[in-house]
């Protein structure tokens, strides 16, 4: 159940050139809007076709454009769900899941495999009702269940869950995990929420431009994503240039500090998180201005100026539960950015 | 009052509208999926009929199909077919002029078709033609109707082609439209007054289907 990709395509002021391998796992592809995510799940599924490169799926060559291969989409069994769903509107959901099991089944199989589709996803209720009638999560679990009577040797979901609702997102995250689980082969999923791709997938490829800037496992990416890029979209928001000073010391020129760490050679940005940073004395300790406190639902940001640091520096913000604040709240404090906490970047 | 105005303009307008659906449909999903620069040119052409003075394209088609023309001394000569100043014409002259109204609205219900609802069939394995009849055409059923219905509504009303092609002889090439001209024109007042409420009736009757069809396409 592996999947091979290795292709490229060019648009008006952008090309993508992607190369991956998933086999038996979730791959999620990170990456701004417009970075080409969804074009190479297209490009997969056959709706979308590359100008040069190879796609190979379970040992079946779906295209490569040497051998002037590229298997139209109905042959290639791959599960894609779109976007928003793509639900035909004038079909029942009943008769949406039907679609789905036209290719892989004959007659009789067709209709108790649709059946169990409604029953395993809880649609057995909504079966004679019209998309346009059904919430947003139930219009995925329709798309869901109209994908997998399908058979697809690979399923890939392109932003599973932005059209819906936060308080309903949560549930849906819950059931398709269930629903990766029993399918048990690999699953390509698209999105642009960090927290999403870390609860859903076992490896992150993130995307800018059209290319894969890292690939790894998701802990690994996290912790340390390697590029400014990859640093932003794994959600940290505090991200300085830097001007090395020597191989122990760095001039932040966006916080106007000067940092103590071991610079790995090419480091040229630092991140770090705003969890990572600490109250008092320690490593790397400043005395710092408040200039701005952001009350979250259930924390707090504290924007953060150093005193030696101009005017004109960007803030550094801090995140902590609201107690911590409470016990601390101050115009001014000191605070340590520790070693372990700071990324280093490239790029 | 002999009702032969009445049947002959119901069939041509019903053949009509019945070779426009398909050539207008074709023509419409074809062209929608041209490079712009040969839509626009191809948009041109297929709607000048729509807004050419009707004589403009009666004079035209007779300079095609008149028995000393081209075309039609082709006929004429090699089937013995007249093609002009029999009821037959006149389906030519609404045909044409009809056309862009099948094809516009057509058009239009094609592009603002979701292509993803087409490759959505197709990654499920569904066959073009399964996705062309069953997904594409019924999410488009709406604006083809409305078409079709509007198509038929002016072939009724067709004056000026008509009667420059098909002519006027009763019992033969008489249509509402040509008799009610040729009624008043003889002072017959009456009787042109008759022919006026039947044409108003059924042209009520159209559009009030079209509002009806309209609403309940708004309500699924």
């Amino acid at each position: 159940m592996a999947l091979s990709v290795d292709v490229e395509k060019r648009f008006r002021g952008f090309s993508l050139r992607i190369a991956f391998e998933a086999e038996n796992e979730t791959l999620a592809l990170l990456g701004a809007s417009g970075c080409g995510k969804s074009m190479t799940l297209r490009c997969i599924a056959g709706v979308e076709k590359p100008d040069r490169g190879r796609i190979v799926l379970d040992g079946v060559t779906l295209f490569d454009s040497e051998k002037h291969i590229c298997l139209p989409p109905q042959q290639r069994r791959v599960g894609l769900m779109f976007q928003h769903y793509a639900l035909f509107p004038h079909m029942t959901v009943e008769q949406n899941v039907l679609c789905g099991a036209r290719r892989a089944l004959r007659g009789g199989q067709r209709d108790s495999a649709v059946q169990d589709a409604l029953e395993a996803l809880g649609l057995m209720e909504l079966k004679n009702r019209l998309p346009g009638q059904l919430s947003g999560g139930q219009q995925q679990r329709t798309a869901l269940a109209r994908i997998l009577v399908s058979q697809p040797s690979i399923l890939m979901l392109d932003e599973p869950f932005s059209a819906l609702d936060s308080h309903l997102r949560f549930r849906m995250e819950e059931q398709t995990r269930q629903v990766i689980r029993q399918f048990g082969k690999t699953v390509l999923l698209v999105s642009h929420d960090r927290d999403e791709v870390y609860r859903m997938a076992d490896r992150v490829a993130i995307l800018k431009n059209g290319q894969i800037e890292r690939i790894g496992a998701r802990g690994e990416v996290f912790s340390d994503p390697g590029t400014r890029a990859a640093c932003v979209l794994t959600g940290c928001k505090n991200v300085s240039a830097i001007r090395r000073i020597d191989d122990q010391h760095a001039e932040a020129l966006d916080w106007g500090i000067t940092l103590a760490l071991p610079l790995k050679p090419g480091t040229d940005a630092l991140g770090i998180r705003m969890h990572a940073i600490r109250p008092g004395e320690g490593e790397n300790a400043f005395r710092c201005r408040v200039t701005e406190v952001i009350e979250n639902p259930f924390s707090f940001t504290v924007m953060l100026r150093p005193l030696c640091a101009p005017s004109s520096a960007a803030p550094i913000g801090w995140e902590m539960e609201k107690p911590v604040w409470r016990s601390l709240r101050a115009e001014e404090l000191t605070v340590h950015l520790p070693v372990d906490g700071i990324l280093q970047l490239k790029g | 009052m002999d009702l032969y105005p009445l049947w002959n303009s119901l069939r041509i307008a019903g053949i009509s509208t019945a070779v426009i659906f398909f050539l207008g449909i074709l023509s419409a999903y074809y062209i929608a999926r041209l490079p712009r620069t040969v839509k626009g040119v191809l948009d041109v052409i297929l709607t000048l009929p729509l807004v050419l003075p009707p004589t403009v394209v009666g004079f035209l088609l007779l300079r095609l199909l008149g028995p000393r023309r081209p075309v039609g001394a082709f006929f004429l000569e090699h089937f013995g077919l007249r093609l002009t100043m029999t009821w037959e014409s006149a389906i030519f002259a609404t045909a044409v002029v009809i056309f862009p109204l099948m094809y516009r609205t057509c058009r239009g219900a094609f592009e603002s078709f979701d292509e993803n609802l087409a490759d959505a069939g197709r990654t499920l394995g569904l066959s073009n033609t399964y996705i062309f009849w069953h997904i594409r055409m019924p999410s488009c059923r709406p604006g083809i109707l409305a078409g079709m219905v509007l198509a038929f509504a002016r072939a009724l009303g067709e004056y000026g082609a008509t009667s420059m092609i098909a002519g006027y002889t009763p019992g033969r090439t008489a249509t509402i439209s040509t008799t009610v001209y040729q009624l008043w024109r003889t002072n017959d007042d009456g009787l042109a007054l008759r022919w006026v409420l039947v044409n108003m009736a059924i042209s009520f009757a159209v559009l009030l289907a079209v509002n009806l069809l309209e609403k309940r396409e708004r309500r699924r």
